[in-house]
């Protein structure tokens, strides 16, 4: 499918994305702050932080979109810095998807292929293998009202893709859409990638989102560059106490921020454990979320599965002692000095 | 009454009933006071003229219908108002793509003056234009010396009729760009289309239901037009008359040939309207569907 769908598979070199000290700011505010990144060519990469962070602003100005107000963008080797959008090679897709209403599913594909005057019948046929790889080959003759949103979406990413650009750039892609179809949506793109190898830049403030499709997670917060590195790296070991809560669940015990699933519960007293009583337990789903409070007057929260309830025989009002299991990155004003981070 | 009882699988409660009736007493009057002022302002007049119109049958008004004065207040009255609709219509679209897309100094100051023509009345309209294009007016010596004339002449008919219809096709459009928003062009820009062809492929169509009613409205505001022109033609018959000059003049003259002239015309006017109004009545579900 990646030959027949014509994006660059291996053998042909692939097209990285290249961000030198741009900086943006709206009056005040200071959206971007001297950013450098490199993305990496043919990689499916998350730029994952909180709303009004810069990601969408980042993400705008390499799709030409927005310009910066010092600094240079290179895609593919060639500085793009000043180019206008239409002559940049990049794929956008918008959080509201953008369909022309006026134009059919197949139009809509088609319109990157008809400004570019290409022959009738490579129209046609190109269109065809697009929208059976976004699985929509049945909703060719119908106007975007007629398609829900996830078709929506999967329509913008074909017309992204009809082009053949160089970086395909996503800006919140799956923001309003229900959780379910979001969820499916996700792990479509992820596929979708596999098949086509176009180095892919994707907003999200959606922590899972970045931690399930993406191979390497920037995390941007006001303006700049906290973290880069692989799901793993990030939610292992987090560059600081922002990347570490932004990326899952956290809770302070003992004045150190852990996961509150890599807590051990104790019956007993033993060595670097803390004294708390059971505060609340509560059901979520298949997951029990025990809160607790400690004598310093904190209130560390445990992740446990019922089996773990049951067989630590927890009630409410109970006295335990909780654990880190794993070690904390960072100490954070922890009595506890942090182990070195492995490479 | 007990045999709808016993069809009718679950009786509902009259309360219930009463409640989810949605004409009341109230609904009743309000539509017969509705349908009566209608009638009586807009219905008999226009019965009226009909009536008028036909009166001594077919062939006088063909008679009308056929005389050169006529004719040529037709043809003129299409020039007027073809030309100034096509003014406004290529205005109309520019300026609201400026006045939605861009911000710039003043840009509140422009919307609000184009309001103004058709807020002061066609006559003030009339006056000023002479004011400033008439033979002593500003510009006016000028242009004559060039061989160019604009009042008592085409182009200054063209130009009172632009004025006083100038804003309908801008207050259509712009409602339908601010909500379409920018990002199906910037779309279209980043899949490689040039300003042309953004606007071609992408901001026209969007538009063109609106477009099609601002400019239906242009059209029919364009031929109505009396007050304005009427200032600046000096209404000429043969030369310088549209539709509604002619009607006027005729009717002022004495006469029952005069009288039949200007109640053909005015048919002919109300004719036209009403096409115009059926053509506006079908485009609007069309705008509410897209």
């Amino acid at each position: 499918m990646n030959q027949s769908a014509g994006h660059s598979g291996s053998a042909e070199a692939q097209s990285g994305i290249v961000v030198r000290g741009v900086h943006r700011s709206f009056g005040d505010f200071v959206a971007l702050e001297d950013i450098d990144l490199e993305v990496k060519p043919g990689g499916l990469t998350a730029l994952l932080g909180p709303s009004g962070g810069g990601k969408s602003t980042l993400l705008r100005i390499i799709a030409g979109l927005d310009y910066p107000d010092r600094g240079a963008v290179e895609i593919g080797g060639r500085d793009a810095t000043f180019l206008p959008p239409q002559r940049r090679s990049v794929g956008f897709v918008f959080q509201h998807y953008a369909a022309f209403k006026h134009l059919t599913t197949a139009r809509n594909v088609a319109f990157g292929l008809e400004i570019r005057k290409r022959p009738r019948a490579e129209v046609h046929d190109r269109v065809a293998e697009l929208l059976e790889l976004v699985h929509l080959e049945q909703f060719a003759d119908r106007l975007p009202s007629q398609l829900s949103g996830g078709q929506r979406q999967r329509m913008a990413l074909a017309r992204a893709l009809a082009v053949q650009p160089e970086v395909l750039l996503l800006d919140e892609p799956f923001g309003a859409l229900d959780a379910k179809v979001r969820k499916e949506l996700r792990d479509w793109l992820r596929r979708l990638h596999d098949e086509v190898h176009v180095t892919t830049l994707f907003v999200t403030h959606d922590q899972e989102e970045a931690l399930e499709v993406a191979d390497e997670i920037v995390v941007i917060s006001q303006g700049r560059i906290e973290q880069v590195g692989s799901p793993a790296q990030l939610y292992d070991h987090p560059a600081n106490e922002f990347v570490m809560s932004f990326l899952g669940p956290v809770t302070r015990l003992g004045g150190v921020l852990v996961r509150p699933h890599d807590i051990e519960v104790l019956t007993d007293e033993r060595a670097g454990a803390v004294q708390v009583e059971v505060t609340k337990l509560l059901r979520v789903g298949y997951e029990v979320r025990a809160e607790t409070r400690a004598q310093d007057g904190s209130t560390p929260w445990v992740q446990l599965t019922r089996a773990q309830v049951a067989e630590l025989d927890l009630a409410e009002g109970a006295t335990v002692w909780l654990r880190p299991l794993v070690a904390t990155p960072f100490p954070a004003g922890s009595p506890r000095a942090p182990e070195p981070v492995p490479a | 009454m007990v045999d709808v009882r016993t069809v009718a699988p679950a009786p509902v409660d009259a309360r219930v009933r009463r409640a989810r009736r949605r004409t009341t007493r109230t609904a009743w009057v309000l539509r017969l006071v509705a349908i009566g002022y209608v009638l009586a302002l807009v219905a008999l007049p226009v019965a009226s003229v009909v009536q008028h119109t036909f009166a001594d049958g077919l062939g006088p008004v063909w008679e009308v219908l056929t005389s050169d004065d006529f004719l040529a207040a037709l043809r003129l009255t299409a020039v007027v108002a073809g030309i100034a609709t096509l003014l406004n219509t290529v205005f109309g679209v520019g300026m609201g793509v400026l006045l939605v897309r861009y911000r710039f100094w003043g840009r509140r100051f422009v919307s609000a003056v184009i309001d103004l023509p058709v807020s002061i009345s066609p006559i003030v309209v009339g006056v000023a234009l002479i004011l400033v294009y008439g033979t002593y007016g500003w510009f006016g010596g000028a242009l004559e010396d060039a061989g160019f004339r604009v009042i008592f002449s085409v182009p200054g008919m063209v130009l009172a009729t632009v004025l006083v219809s100038l804003p309908l096709v801008l207050r259509e459009v712009v409602p339908t760009l601010e909500e379409a928003g920018i990002e199906q062009e910037q779309a279209a820009q980043s899949l490689g289309a040039s300003a042309w062809q953004r606007f071609w492929r992408v901001t026209l169509p969007t538009i063109r239901w609106a477009l099609a009613y601002g400019v239906a409205l242009s059209l029919a505001r364009s031929l109505g037009e009396f007050g304005a022109v009427r200032v600046v033609s000096g209404s000429v018959a043969g030369e310088s008359q549209t539709l509604t000059l002619y009607v006027n003049d005729s009717y002022q003259e004495f006469g029952p040939d005069a009288q039949r002239q200007a109640f053909a015309a005015a048919f002919v006017l109300m004719a036209i309207a009403v096409a115009l109004i059926v053509v506006i009545a079908a485009l609007r579900p069309q705008e509410e569907r897209s």
